[in-house]
C-alpha cells in the first residue's frame, strides 16, 4: 500500500499526460467519498442509499458561493463540509426512527426531493445545465493534481484515526445490536448523529474538492448513479476498512475510464467485473485478501500475517494451521 | 403516457383510468419484488430490470422474428422465469447472506441488462404491437381497448396472486417460509425449492406487467429505472413483507404521480420528489410503513 501512495505520488514527475492526472485526481477525490461512506455504513451500519447528498449538496454550496459571492476556494470548501454536516444532521433524523432498509430507502429519498428543488428554481441553482466557471483550485495542474492527492491523504488518514479510535468501538456496537448498547446506557441518539456529522463532512469536503476540480457542477452530483457508485466501489474493496473503499475506488475508477476504448462494452464489462467479484468475494477484495495473507492462532484467536510461524501473541506454532482454522468464522 | 381518449372531457376519468393502470402496473412489480423479499429475505433490485428485458424480448420475438402473439407470450415467460430462476440460483443466493453484496450485486445485474439491450438495440424509443386494437365507447367516453385489457389483466393477476397465496395449498409454504423460514424449515418445507417457486412467480408478474403494459407507452433500456425508484417506494411505504401493504402504496402512488402530472402543469419532473416526500412522512409517524410487519430475527 505504501508503493501504492508512493507512486500516486511521484506520478506527475514520470509523466505529465495530462489524461492519466485526471482520472488519478479524480479517483483521489472518489477515494475520499467512498471512504467517508464506509465510514457510515461500515462502521455504524447505516446503510444508506443517498450518500450523494452529502457530496451534492457541498458541491452546490462551493459552487453557489464560489459564483454568486466570489469566495475564494479555502473558504468554499469548509463551508461546503459544514452544509454537509447539516446534512448529515438532517440525514439522521429518519436514522432515529426508522432502522434497516427501511433507513436505506429513506435515504434514497433526500437526494431526489434536493434534485426536485434543483430543478423548481432553474434560475438560482441552474438547473439541468447545472452552475459552470467556479475557480480553480490552483493555477497549475500539477498543483491541483497534489492539492488533491494530499488532501485524500490527510482526509482518509483523520477517517482511520477515527475508525481505529474508542468512539467508533461505539459504533461496531450500534451496528452489532443497537438495543443492547442502549442498555449499557450509552446515549446511541448522540453517537448516531455524530456518524452521520463525520461521515458528512468528508463526503462534502470531497464534493467541494470536486466542484472546484471540475469546475461545473451539475445534478448528476446527487444522482441516483452516484450514490449507488460509491456502495459498489466500497462493497467491492471490502467494508468496515476504510483503506478498502479507497483501493476499490483506484482499481475500478481508472478501470472503467481505461474501457472507454470499447466505449460500447465499457458497462457491461464493468459491470460484469463487479458481478464476478462479488459473486466469488462477497466480502470484498481488502477483506478476502487479509483473509488470504492472515491466519488465525488456534490457540488466542489472535491474526497473524502468513508469514509468521509462530503467533505474535501466545508464541504457538500455526505453521501447519489447516485452512479452515485461518478464516476468522 | 399518451391521451388516447378522444371523448374524454372529464379530468376526474383521466386520472382515474391512468392511476388505476400506472396503479396496477407498480402493484404488479412491487408484488414481485416484495414476494421474493418476503420468502427468500433477497432485496431483488434487478426486479424492474426482469421487466424491461420481457419487454424487450416480446419486441424481439414478435417484431423481428414475427412470431404470434400467444407463441411470443409462451416463449418470453419460459425465458424469462429460467432467466431468473438462473440468476437466483448462480448468483444471487449463494451471497444471500451478505444482504449489501446482494443489493449491489441486483443493482449491478440490472445495469448489465440495459447496457446489453442498449448494444443490441439501441437507445432508441421504441413501441410494441397494441394486443387490442381500436376503441371502445363507455357513457361519455372513449376508451381505447388496449388500456381496458391491461387494466383487467392487472387486476385479474393481482387477484390471481392473492388466491394463489391466500386460497390456495400452494401458497401455504410461500407464506410459511416468508413467516419464519427456520420454522418452515423444521416443518419439512423445502425452503431453497419455495424461494426457486417465488422467484419463477416473481418473474412471471413481471412479464405480465411487460405484456400489458408496455404496449401502452414506449419501450427503451432506461425504462427500469422510474419503476425501480417506485417499486422500493411502495414497498417501504407499505411496509417491508406485508403484500396487501406493497399494493396498496403502489396504487397510492400511482394516484399521486397521476394526479400531479394532470393537475400540475409542467410539473411532471416533479413526480419521483413527491412520492419520496410522501414516503418520508408516512415514515416518520410510522416507522414500520403502513401494514408493517415484523420479520424474525429483526427488532
Amino acid at each position: 500500500m505504501f508503493v501504492a501512495a508512493l507512486a500516486l505520488l511521484l506520478l506527475p514527475l514520470v509523466t505529465d499526460d495530462a489524461y492519466l492526472m485526471r482520472i488519478f485526481a479524480t479517483a483521489a477525490i472518489f477515494a475520499v467519498y467512498a471512504a467517508s461512506w464506509d465510514l457510515l455504513v461500515g462502521f455504524s451500519g447505516q446503510t444508506t442509499l443517498g450518500h450523494s447528498l452529502f457530496f451534492g449538496v457541498a458541491a452546490y454550496t462551493s459552487a453557489l458561493l464560489n459564483l454568486r459571492l466570489g469566495f475564494p476556494p479555502f473558504l468554499t470548501i469548509p463551508a461546503g463540509a459544514l452544509v454537509a454536516v447539516l446534512a448529515g444532521l438532517l440525514l439522521s433524523l429518519p436514522a432515529l426512527r426508522v432502522r434497516g432498509p427501511y433507513f436505506s430507502l429513506a435515504s434514497l429519498a433526500m437526494p431526489v426531493i434536493l434534485m426536485g428543488l434543483i430543478f423548481s428554481f432553474p434560475g438560482f441553482t441552474g438547473g439541468e445545465m447545472g452552475l459552470s466557471g467556479i475557480t480553480r483550485l490552483s493555477g497549475t495542474r500539477t498543483g491541483e493534481y497534489y492539492i488533491l492527492v494530499i488532501s485524500m491523504f490527510v482526509l482518509t488518514l483523520l477517517m482511520w484515526k477515527i475508525a481505529t479510535s474508542r468512539t467508533a468501538l461505539i459504533f461496531h456496537a450500534i451496528r452489532e445490536d443497537e438495543i443492547v448498547v442502549r442498555v449499557s446506557g450509552i446515549n446511541t441518539t448522540y453517537y448516531k448523529m455524530l456518524v452521520f456529522c463525520c461521515s458528512g463532512f468528508f463526503a462534502g469536503f470531497a464534493g467541494s474538492l470536486y466542484a472546484h476540480f471540475l469546475r461545473v457542477v451539475g445534478p448528476s452530483t446527487l444522482d441516483i448513479m452516484m450514490s449507488l457508485q460509491v456502495i459498489i466501489w466500497g462493497i467491492f474493496g471490502g467494508v468496515v476498512t476504510i483503506y478498502g473503499p479507497v483501493i476499490g475506488v483506484f482499481i475500478l475508477y481508472p478501470l472503467l475510464e481505461y474501457l472507454r476504448i470499447i466505449p460500447d462494452w465499457r458497462m457491461l464489462i464493468f459491470t460484469g467485473i463487479v458481478v464476478v467479484t462479488l459473486r466469488f468475494m462477497p466480502e470484498g477484495i481488502s477483506n478476502r485478501a487479509q483473509d488470504l495473507l492472515e491466519r488465525q492462532c488456534p490457540r488466542c484467536k489472535e491474526r497473524n500475517i502468513f508469514l509468521r510461524k509462530e503467533c505474535r501473541i501466545c508464541c504457538t506454532d500455526i505453521g501447519t494451521c489447516s485452512r479452515a482454522d485461518r478464516t476468522l468464522n | 403516457m399518451s391521451f388516447p381518449w378522444k371523448g374524454v372531457r372529464k379530468l376526474w376519468q383521466l386520472i382515474l383510468i391512468n392511476g388505476l393502470i400506472i396503479g396496477g402496473h407498480y402493484a404488479l412489480l412491487a408484488l414481485g419484488f416484495s414476494l421474493i423479499l418476503g420468502v427468500a429475505r433477497v432485496l431483488n433490485l434487478a426486479h424492474p430490470a426482469f421487466y424491461m428485458l420481457s419487454a424487450f424480448t416480446i419486441y424481439y420475438l414478435s417484431q423481428v422474428l414475427e412470431l404470434s402473439l400467444p407463441a411470443t407470450y409462451i416463449l418470453t415467460l419460459l425465458f424469462m422465469v429460467s432467466l431468473g430462476i438462473a440468476v437466483y440460483q448462480l448468483i444471487l443466493a449463494p451471497v444471500r447472506a451478505q444482504t449489501s453484496t446482494v443489493l449491489i450485486l441486483g443493482l449491478v445485474l440490472g445495469i448489465a441488462a440495459q447496457e446489453l439491450m442498449l448494444i443490441i438495440f439501441g437507445g432508441q424509443f421504441r413501441s410494441l404491437v397494441r394486443l387490442a386494437p381500436g376503441t371502445l365507447q363507455l357513457g361519455d367516453a372513449v376508451i381505447s381497448n388496449q388500456h381496458l385489457l391491461a387494466l383487467c389483466a392487472v387486476l385479474l393477476s393481482l387477484l390471481g396472486v392473492w388466491f394463489l397465496l391466500f386460497k390456495s395449498k400452494f401458497g401455504i409454504p410461500i407464506r410459511a417460509v416468508a413467516q419464519d423460514r427456520e420454522v418452515a424449515n423444521l416443518m419439512g418445507i423445502p425452503e431453497s425449492r419455495i424461494a426457486i417457486l417465488t422467484m419463477a412467480v416473481s418473474v412471471g408478474l413481471a412479464v405480465i406487467a411487460a405484456s400489458m403494459v408496455a404496449p401502452l407507452g414506449v419501450i427503451d433500456p432506461l425504462m427500469w429505472l422510474h419503476p425501480l425508484v417506485i417499486v422500493l417506494t411502495a414497498v417501504i411505504l407499505g411496509g417491508l413483507g406485508s403484500i396487501k401493504g406493497s399494493v396498496i402504496s403502489a396504487f397510492m402512488l400511482a394516484f399521486i404521480e397521476v394526479s400531479l402530472v394532470f393537475l400540475v402543469p409542467g410539473a411532471a419532473f416533479l413526480r419521483g420528489t413527491v412520492s419520496m416526500i410522501v414516503m418520508l412522512a408516512v415514515l416518520m409517524f410510522k416507522p414500520e410503513g403502513l401494514y408493517g410487519v415484523f420479520m424474525e430475527g429483526e427488532r
